[in-house]
C-alpha cells in the first residue's frame, strides 16, 4: 500500500500550486525530490558522529518550440519554482539554436502510477541507543586477533520520496527505502594490510530494519575478522591462465562494468565520451551478435522485490518492465531511457534515472540481472581441475570502451581437482569483456542466486552517482589470466 | 544566498542556543550551469541553484551533525535551520561522548571573494561551437557561482566565493581516437580558448594516421600533466591520510616506513595557500599555506583532519585527509624537448580509470586514453590502441623517473558529483625509463 506520508501531502500541495500558475509551454515536468539519510557508524569502539542529512529539491524540465532546457532549485516557493522555469526556459532557447536533436523527440508522459518498497521493520521502530548498541557490541566482535588494526561497523537509513507531475496529466509517486549495514577488519602483519568486508557491506537492498538480520551484520563479524587476519599470512594468487568461480559478490561487479555499462545507448549514442566512455557495442550488434556463452541470459527486471534500484517507473515517466538484455547469449537490447530510444531508433528499457533533483535524467542501469541456470556452488567447483574462487569485489578497472577490464578481489581461494584449497591473497583477473563472457562454462542454478548491487555507480556530466542493483548466482570461466600482488 | 544573509541566519539560530550548546553552522552554495555538448551540439542544458546548510551541535563531549536544504527566504531558512537544530538537539543525549570531538575554540574571521568576468553560458557556447566548427566535440560546460561559510557560536565567521568557469571536452575522429583538453578559470579569454582548439586541430591530424597496436610488455613513455593528475588522485586515495598511516592502510607504507624511497626529484605539496579552497575547515581551523607530502622522495607530513588530528596528537593541517591542492614541484626538462627526451615510445595524454592493483606495493592499474601517441625518434608519429598498465609508484615515480618538465599546468577539477569540485592541481609532466603494460 502507498503511505501517504506528510512528506508526499506536501509534495503534492506544492506540484498542485505549480501545475495551476505555469507559464505556457508546450510541455514541462516538475520532479520533487525529498530525501532523509541518517548514518551511524562506530569505529575502534569510538561512535562516529552521526549524521542526519534532509535534503528537499525539485527540477522542472521545460520544451518550448525545439528547445529542451531544465532548472534545479532548492527554493520550493512558488517564486523559487517560477525562477526554475524561467531558467529552464532560457536555456531552451539555446537548446532550440545549437540542439542535438529536436525537443519533440522528449518523451511526454501521463502515466499515473505509484511505488513504495516493501518493508516490515520501518526505521523508527528502532531507538537510536538500541542502534549504536547494536554498531559497539559488532564492532566488538570484530576485535578478534592481535593482527587487526581497524574495525568498523555502520548502518545507515535512506528515505527518498519523489513525486513526478507533467503538463499532460502524470503523476508518479514513488517512496524508496534503504537500511545498509556493514563490517570491515583491517590486519596488518609484516608490510602486509588486508582488509576485508562484510555484515552486508556489499548486500544492498532496498528495505527496512529487517535488513539487518538478512545482512547478519553481528553474526558475520567473527568470519569477517578472521578472514583478515589470514589473509596477510595466505600466499600470493598464483599467475596464469586458470579457471575462476566468481562468487555472486564479485559477478555483480562483473556484470555491472562489462555487461550493464556497454549497454547504456547514450554510450552508444556518443554523450558520455568525454567522461564514462563510448561502448564496444555498436547499434548493429542488437538482434545478432553473440555476447556470450548460451547459458548467458541477463535482464534488465526492475520489479523483483527488495532489488537496490525496482522502480514502477523512470524518472522520464516511462512505465517500468521486465525485459531481456541478453537471450540465450545473443544480444538482444540496450539500456536506453525513451528519448535515447527515439535518438537512436533502437529498443531501450525505462532507465532513464537521475541521481537527485539537482540532476537531470540519463541513462542508467537499474536491476540487471543474470538469470540462474542449474546446480550448486559445490557443483561448479567440482568442475574445476586447477583454479581459483574470488570472493568481493575490491578493485575495478575497463576501458572507455567497456571492453579491457581488470578487477580485483579481497579474498581467493585455490580450488585443486574439484575441491576448494587454502586462501589466497591479492586475487586479480584481467579480460576482454567482448571475448570473457565467451568463456562462461557454468551458472549455479536459483537457489545460490543472490541479490546484490551497487550504492556508487557514477557517470554522467555533470556527474551522478546512483544505486543500482545486479542479481547473480556464482559463475564458471574457463581459461582467464588470473594474478597475484607484489612488485 | 550571501555571506551576509548566511552570517545573519547564524547569528540569530545562535540565539536559540541552550546551556552550553555550541554551534558550527557551515554553508556551500551553488548557482551553475551546465551544459552538456555531444557532436558540436548541445545535448543537455540547465541550471542548478542550491544552498545546503551543515550544522554541528556539540554538547559537552557530545557532538551531531546534520544537513539540510536552503531556500535562500529568510524566515523560510530560519524555520528550516531552527527545524534542523531541533532535531539534533533532540539526538544529542542519545549518542555517547566523543572523545575525538575537535573544533577550533579561537574564533576566525575572513572574506575571500575571488574576481571574475564570466560570459552568459549562451554566448559561451556559440563561441565554442563556432570555434570548433567540423570537430566531432562532446564534453561539458559549466559555470557560476560557487561559496563557503562558516559561522560559529564561538565567533567564527569565514566566506570564500568564486565565480569560475570549466569547459572540459574533448574532439573525436573516430572511437578510440580522441584529444583532450580543459579551458577554466575566472576570466573568459576567447583566444586561450581558440588556441586550445588550434593545438587539438593538429594533434587530430596525427590521430587520423593508422592506429598503432603494440603488445603489453614494458615502454618508455612520456606521461602529460593531464596523465599524472590520473596518478596523483590515486595517491591521494589514501596516500596522505594521518588515519590511513597510523591504520597501516597507506599504499605509501612502505615509504613512509623508510623502506623505499622514491626520486630525489620527486616532491609534492598541499598548497592551500594557493587560495582556490576555502582555507578554513567545518570545525574552524585554519589551514596552513602549504604541507609538503613528499620531500625529495622521502614521505614528508600527513594530512590531518580535525578529527585524526585529535586522536592521534598531531596538527590539523586539512579540512579532509586528502588533498584539494595538490603540486608536484617542477624538474628541468623543458616542456618543447619531452619528445627529443622521450626518443622512441609513448605519449600518453591521460590515464583512465585507475584503481589499485594491490595497495601493499603501491601497485596501479588503468587504461591509456585521449592524446596518447606512439612516438619514434622524437615525433608523434601514430595514435595509440588504448592499453592497461600494471606499474608500481615505487618504480614509475623512483628507479623509473627520469625527469619531470620545468613547467607545469594548473588543472582545475572538472568534478561534480555533490556539487562544482573547487579542487586544483599544479602538475609537470614526466619522462619515465619504463611503464609495465599487460594487456
Amino acid at each position: 500500500m502507498y503511505p501517504a506520508t506528510e512528506s508526499q501531502h506536501q509534495l503534492h500541495r506544492i506540484a498542485a500550486d505549480f501545475a495551476a500558475t505555469a507559464p505556457p509551454a508546450d510541455y514541462w515536468t516538475l520532479r520533487l525530490v525529498d530525501e532523509v539519510s541518517e548514518g551511524l557508524a562506530v569505529r575502534d569502539d569510538v561512535a562516529e558522529p552521526s549524521s542526519l542529512a534532509l535534503s528537499r529539491g525539485a527540477m522542472v524540465t521545460v520544451v518550448v518550440g525545439a528547445g529542451l532546457g531544465y532548472g534545479a532549485s532548492s527554493d520550493l516557493s512558488p517564486a523559487g519554482l517560477a525562477a526554475a522555469f524561467e531558467r529552464a526556459r532560457a536555456l531552451a532557447a539555446l537548446h532550440a539554436r545549437l540542439g542535438l536533436f529536436h525537443a519533440r523527440l522528449y518523451p511526454r508522459s501521463a502515466l499515473r502510477v505509484r511505488y513504495a518498497t516493501p518493508l516490515t521493520e520501518p526505521w523508527e521502530s528502532m531507538a537510536l541507543e538500541d542502534k549504536l548498541a547494536l554498531l559497539f557490541d559488532a564492532c566488538a566482535r570484530l576485535d578478534a586477533d592481535r593482527r587487526i588494526v581497524e574495525r568498523s561497523a555502520w548502518l545507515g537509513h535512506r528515505r527518498v520520496e519523489q513525486l513526478l507531475v507533467t503538463s499532460d496529466g502524470g503523476e508518479i509517486a514513488q517512496q524508496f527505502e534503504h537500511v545498509h549495514c556493514g563490517l570491515s577488519a583491517v590486519a596488518h602483519a609484516k608490510g602486509q594490510t588486508q582488509t576485508r568486508h562484510g555484515g552486508g557491506a556489499d548486500f544492498a537492498q532496498q528495505g527496512g530494519l529487517e535488513r539487518i538480520a538478512a545482512s547478519r551484520l553481528l553474526n558475520d563479524a567473527e568470519r569477517v575478522a578472521a578472514e583478515a587476519a589470514a589473509l596477510v599470512h595466505a600466499p600470493e594468487c598464483p599467475s596464469g591462465r586458470l579457471d575462476l568461480v566468481l562468487l555472486p559478490s564479485q559477478m555483480t561487479l562483473q556484470i555491472h562494468e562489462s555487461i550493464g555499462h556497454p549497454l547504456e545507448l547514450d554510450r552508444i549514442l556518443g554523450d558520455e565520451r568525454n567522461y564514462a566512455g563510448l561502448s564496444f557495442v555498436t547499434p548493429e550488434m542488437f538482434g545478432s551478435y553473440r555476447y556470450g556463452a548460451a547459458m548467458l541470459n541477463v535482464t534488465f527486471d526492475p520489479a523483483l522485490p527488495g532489488e537496490l534500484a525496482s522502480f514502477a517507473a523512470d524518472d522520464e515517466g516511462s512505465a517500468a518492465k521486465r525485459v531481456h538484455l541478453i537471450r540465450d547469449g545473443i544480444l538482444e537490447r540496450p539500456l536506453g531511457g525513451a528519448l535515447s530510444q527515439r535518438r537512436s531508433r533502437l529498443s531501450g528499457s525505462a532507465c532513464a534515472r537521475a541521481s537527485d533533483w539537482d540532476r537531470p535524467p540519463i541513462d542508467r542501469m537499474a536491476n540487471i540481472n543474470l538469470e540462474p541456470v542449474e546446480g550448486s556452488l559445490d557443483d561448479l567447483i567440482a568442475r574445476v581441475e586447477h583454479g581459483v574462487l574470488m570472493d568481493t569485489n575490491r578493485s575495478w578497472s575497463i576501458d572507455d570502451s567497456r571492453n579491457k577490464f581488470q578487477f580485483g578481489c579481497e579474498l581467493g581461494r585455490l580450488i585443486e581437482n574439484g575441491e576448494l584449497k587454502g586462501l589466497v591473497r591479492n586475487p586479480g583477473y584481467r579480460g576482454i569483456s567482448a571475448s570473457f563472457w565467451r568463456s562462461l562454462d557454468g551458472v549455479g542454478g536459483p537457489e545460490t542466486r543472490e541479490v546484490r548491487g551497487v550504492q556508487n555507480c557514477g557517470k554522467g556530466e555533470p556527474n551522478q552517482a546512483v544505486y543500482v542493483g545486479h542479481a547473480s548466482p556464482p559463475c564458471l570461466f574457463r581459461d582467464v589470466d588470473v594474478f597475484g600482488g607484489g612488485l | 544566498m550571501n555571506r551576509d544573509s548566511f552570517f545573519a541566519l547564524a547569528d540569530v539560530v545562535n540565539t536559540r542556543l541552550q546551556g552550553g550548546e555550541i554551534l558550527f553552522a557551515s554553508l556551500g552554495v551553488e548557482d551553475s550551469d551546465f551544459v552538456r555538448l555531444n557532436q558540436n551540439r548541445v545535448r543537455q542544458a540547465g541550471g542548478v541553484r542550491s544552498a545546503a546548510l551543515g550544522l554541528t551541535l556539540i554538547d559537552g563531549c557530545k557532538q551531531v551533525q546534520g544537513d539540510c536544504q536552503l531556500s535562500g527566504d529568510a524566515d523560510d531558512d530560519l524555520v528550516l535551520a531552527v527545524g534542523l537544530l531541533q532535531r539534533l538537539r533532540e539526538r544529542i543525549p542519545h549518542v555517547p561522548d566523543d572523545p575525538y570531538l575537535s573544533f577550533s575554540d579561537q574564533p576566525q574571521e575572513s572574506s575571500h571573494s575571488l574576481p571574475a568576468e564570466l560570459p552568459d553560458a549562451a554566448d559561451a557556447i556559440g563561441t565554442l561551437t563556432q570555434l570548433a566548427d567540423g570537430l566531432d566535440l562532446v564534453g561539458i560546460w559549466a559555470s557560476g557561482l560557487i561559496g563557503e561559510g562558516l559561522a560559529s557560536s564561538i565567533g567564527h565567521r569565514c566566506w570564500h566565493q568564486s565565480e569560475s568557469f570549466n569547459l572540459d571536452w574533448s574532439c573525436y575522429l573516430d572511437r578510440d581516437k580522441a584529444v583532450k583538453d580543459g579551458y577554466s578559470g575566472f576570466v573568459w579569454e576567447p583566444e586561450q580558448l581558440a588556441a586550445r582548439i588550434g593545438t587539438q586541430r593538429e594533434r587530430l591530424s596525427v590521430m587520423a594516421r593508422p592506429q598503432r597496436r603494440i603488445e603489453p610488455g614494458r615502454y618508455r613513455a612520456y606521461l602529460a600533466p593531464a596523465a599524472l593528475q590520473e596518478l596523483m588522485d590515486m595517491l591521494a586515495w589514501g596516500g596522505f591520510g594521518l588515519r590511513d598511516h597510523r591504520t597501516r592502510q597507506t599504499p605509501l607504507l612502505a615509504l613512509a616506513d623508510g623502506e623505499v624511497a622514491l626520486h630525489p626529484s620527486l616532491s609534492i605539496l598541499e598548497e592551500h595557500g594557493r587560495g582556490l579552497t576555502s582555507g578554513f575547515t567545518d570545525e574552524g581551523f585554519v589551514m596552513p599555506d602549504a604541507v609538503p607530502l613528499i620531500v625529495q622522495g622521502r614521505f614528508g607530513t600527513c594530512l590531518a583532519d580535525a578529527r585524526s588530528a585529535k586522536e592521534y596528537g598531531s596538527e590539523v593541517n586539512a579540512a579532509n585527509e586528502s588533498p584539494e591542492s595538490l603540486a608536484v614541484a617542477a624538474g628541468e626538462m623543458p616542456t618543447q624537448q619531452v619528445l627529443t627526451a622521450l626518443g622512441s615510445g609513448l605519449y600518453i595524454g591521460n590515464l583512465w580509470y585507475c584503481n589499485w592493483s594491490d595497495r601493499n606495493a603501491c601497485r596501479i592499474t588503468g587504461m591509456t586514453r585521449f592524446g596518447s601517441f606512439w612516438v619514434e625518434n622524437g615525433q608523434l608519429t601514430a595514435p595509440l590502441a588504448p592499453m592497461r598498465f600494471d606499474d608500481s609508484l615505487y618504480r614509475l615515480f623512483g628507479e623509473h623517473l627520469e625527469g619531470l618538465t620545468r613547467e607545469r599546468e594548473l588543472i582545475l577539477s572538472a568534478e561534480t558529483y555533490g556539487g562544482r569540485s573547487t579542487d586544483s592541481a599544479l602538475l609537470p609532466g614526466a619522462l619515465v625509463s619504463e611503464i609495465d603494460l599487460a594487456l
